[in-house]
């Protein structure tokens, strides 16, 4: 296993995304409320760059007494990676699809040491 | 800390480019040598929003033209009856950056784009349509209709057609005027890359009306096929019962064909105009054995509902055409493997992407499936495409090159 340097610690602003390239294989590197997550830049659905998506959270629909309906909200604490090339959302927290778990985005180890981020290859 | 600059992007500093969205598909493209054969994408769409200003000028009434100019034609917001968030709300980044996309000069912008995207998906030769005209038809002013259509197709092979042999295209008929519809026919049919003729779905006249017979003949003599292209409209009153579009959408872009194919085949069209080929286009696949076995169940009781028929409604359905997008992939390959039988897709099913749209389907969607031999796949990809259309190769520069890099000994 190899370290792939990415960007100080830090550069990466809440939100972004850096995307490395490791031989054949491109990884993208998210900060999010202070935690760095990495992934394989390949959706298990047609194959499109799924960490160049959007990051939205988890859509909650409010139901009430009795079943009734009282609208819908973001669930800020399950953030989702969103394929660009036709909406396929995965939890940011492990890259599970957020409904059928079998299909999945290939998760690597981020390192912070010395000020400096690395991934784990 | 060390690392090559060039090793690292960061999305916060990129521009949107369809080659940098698609660096992916050139990936599936070269890993399955698609520059070994031909592949024709049957629909395909561009955004005429984006040059209306062009098409506007073609409009023939002074009047109309300055209308047109002044309230230009899209797709309006949340309120609209056609807001539709097909976008998922912006999840499909290509649709809201789309419109910063840097081209150069010249070739036409709408050239360049598609491509940039055909370059990427390993597609030589497409058939592109627009996109909010799909609508058109719901414009409760036949008068616009018409004068759109004739206006956008005037600027489409002026433009477009004229100008790259990769793209063609079957051209918009206003069905709610039928002396149009026929007179497109004649002045379009042997313009450059008029490849066909194509119905947008979503309307409210029946396909078996005595008006269009003439139209139906003209085609069938130019050996041009029809195309009935799915649309889906929130307007339809029973599609406003849905309160999201995954409804409006998947049972919207479905019912409208089955709707047609159903008075296509109850009133005996293919018995009438045999060697008129029509073409089923973005319904995906499913909703096909189910009408062929509906319509055959109820046929056998009732044949004298269809005084035409010679022979059951599936029998028909086989003989015709269909676009593969958007197919039903999940957790389906036993019932995709009996539809792909059903509908005898080694010669009736022409791969489609309908790029740019969110429900776009890569050529790998075909290509991966384990059921097909590789004549099979190729049929589906391009030779069949090109039967149909009576289309001359014209192949993607990028496919060509690595080709020749291959016969070469280079890697790609």
């Amino acid at each position: 296993m190899s370290e792939i340097p990415v960007c100080k610690a830090g550069e990466i602003p809440d939100g972004g995304t850096r995307l490395v390239q490791v031989g054949p294989v491109e990884i993208g590197v998210i900060f999010h409320k202070g935690q760095y997550f990495a992934y394989r830049n390949i959706c298990p659905h047609q194959g499109g760059p799924a960490c160049e998506g959007l990051k939205l959270p988890q859509i909650v629909e409010k139901i009430g007494d009795k079943g009734v309906h009282l609208g819908q909200d973001f669930d800020e604490n399950d953030m989702h990676i969103v394929c660009p090339w036709h909406g396929w959302e995965f939890h940011l927290s492990d890259g599970t699809h957020v409904i059928d778990k079998r299909h999945r985005l290939k998760k690597y180890e981020v390192i912070e040491r010395s000020g400096n981020i690395y991934v784990a290859v | 800390m060390q690392n090559d600059a060039q090793n690292i992007r960061d999305l916060a500093n990129e521009e949107f480019d369809t080659r940098t969205l698609l660096r992916n598909a050139v990936d599936q493209a070269i890993a399955r040598k698609y520059e070994d054969f031909l592949i024709v994408d049957t629909d395909s769409h561009h955004y005429e929003t984006e040059a209306f200003k062009e098409i506007a000028e073609y409009i023939e009434d002074p009047v109309m033209r300055y209308e047109a100019k002044f309230q230009g034609h899209s797709r309006g917001g949340i309120t609209s009856e056609t807001g539709s968030y097909q976008e998922i709300a912006g999840r499909i980044t290509r649709y809201p950056m789309r419109k910063n996309e840097k081209v150069p000069p010249t070739p036409h912008r709408d050239i360049t784009l598609m491509e940039r995207w055909m370059d990427a998906l390993g597609v030589d030769m497409a058939v592109m349509f627009p996109t909010p005209m799909l609508n058109l038809s719901n414009c409760p002013r036949i008068q616009v209709e018409v004068a759109l259509a004739r206006a956008y197709n005037r600027w489409l092979c002026d433009h477009i057609l004229e100008k790259d042999p990769r793209i063609k295209s079957m051209l918009y008929l206003p069905f709610h005027d039928p002396e149009a519809s026929y007179e497109i026919v004649k002045e379009f049919a042997d313009r450059k890359g008029v490849i066909g003729f194509m119905v947008t779905s979503t309307h409210y006249r029946a396909n078996y009306d005595n008006a269009y017979m003439k139209t139906y003949a003209a085609l069938e003599e130019r050996n041009l096929p029809l195309g009935f292209h799915a649309a889906f409209t929130w307007t339809d009153q029973s599609l406003q019962l849905c309160n999201r579009f995954i409804g409006v959408h998947a049972l919207g872009f479905t019912w409208c064909n089955m709707l047609h194919m159903t008075n296509w085949i109850t009133n005996g069209m293919p018995e009438q105009f045999p060697k008129l080929k029509t073409i089923w286009i973005e319904s995906g696949l499913a909703w096909i054995p189910f009408l062929m076995q509906r319509l055959d169940n109820e046929f056998m009781m009732r044949t004298s509902d269809c005084g035409l028929l010679k022979r059951k409604p599936s029998e028909y359905m086989r003989e015709m055409y269909y676009t593969s997008q958007p197919m039903e992939m999940v957790d389906n390959r036993e019932a995709l493997e009996l539809t792909f039988k059903m509908i005898k897709a080694d010669t009736q099913l022409l791969y489609s992407s309908d790029y740019p749209h969110w429900d776009m389907d890569q050529p790998s969607m075909i290509y991966d499936l384990p059921f097909l031999s590789e004549q099979g796949k190729r049929n589906i990809l391009g030779n069949n495409a090109r039967r149909l259309f009576n289309l001359e190769p014209v192949y993607s520069p990028v496919k060509l090159a690595r080709r020749a890099a291959t016969k070469s000994g280079l890697t790609s």
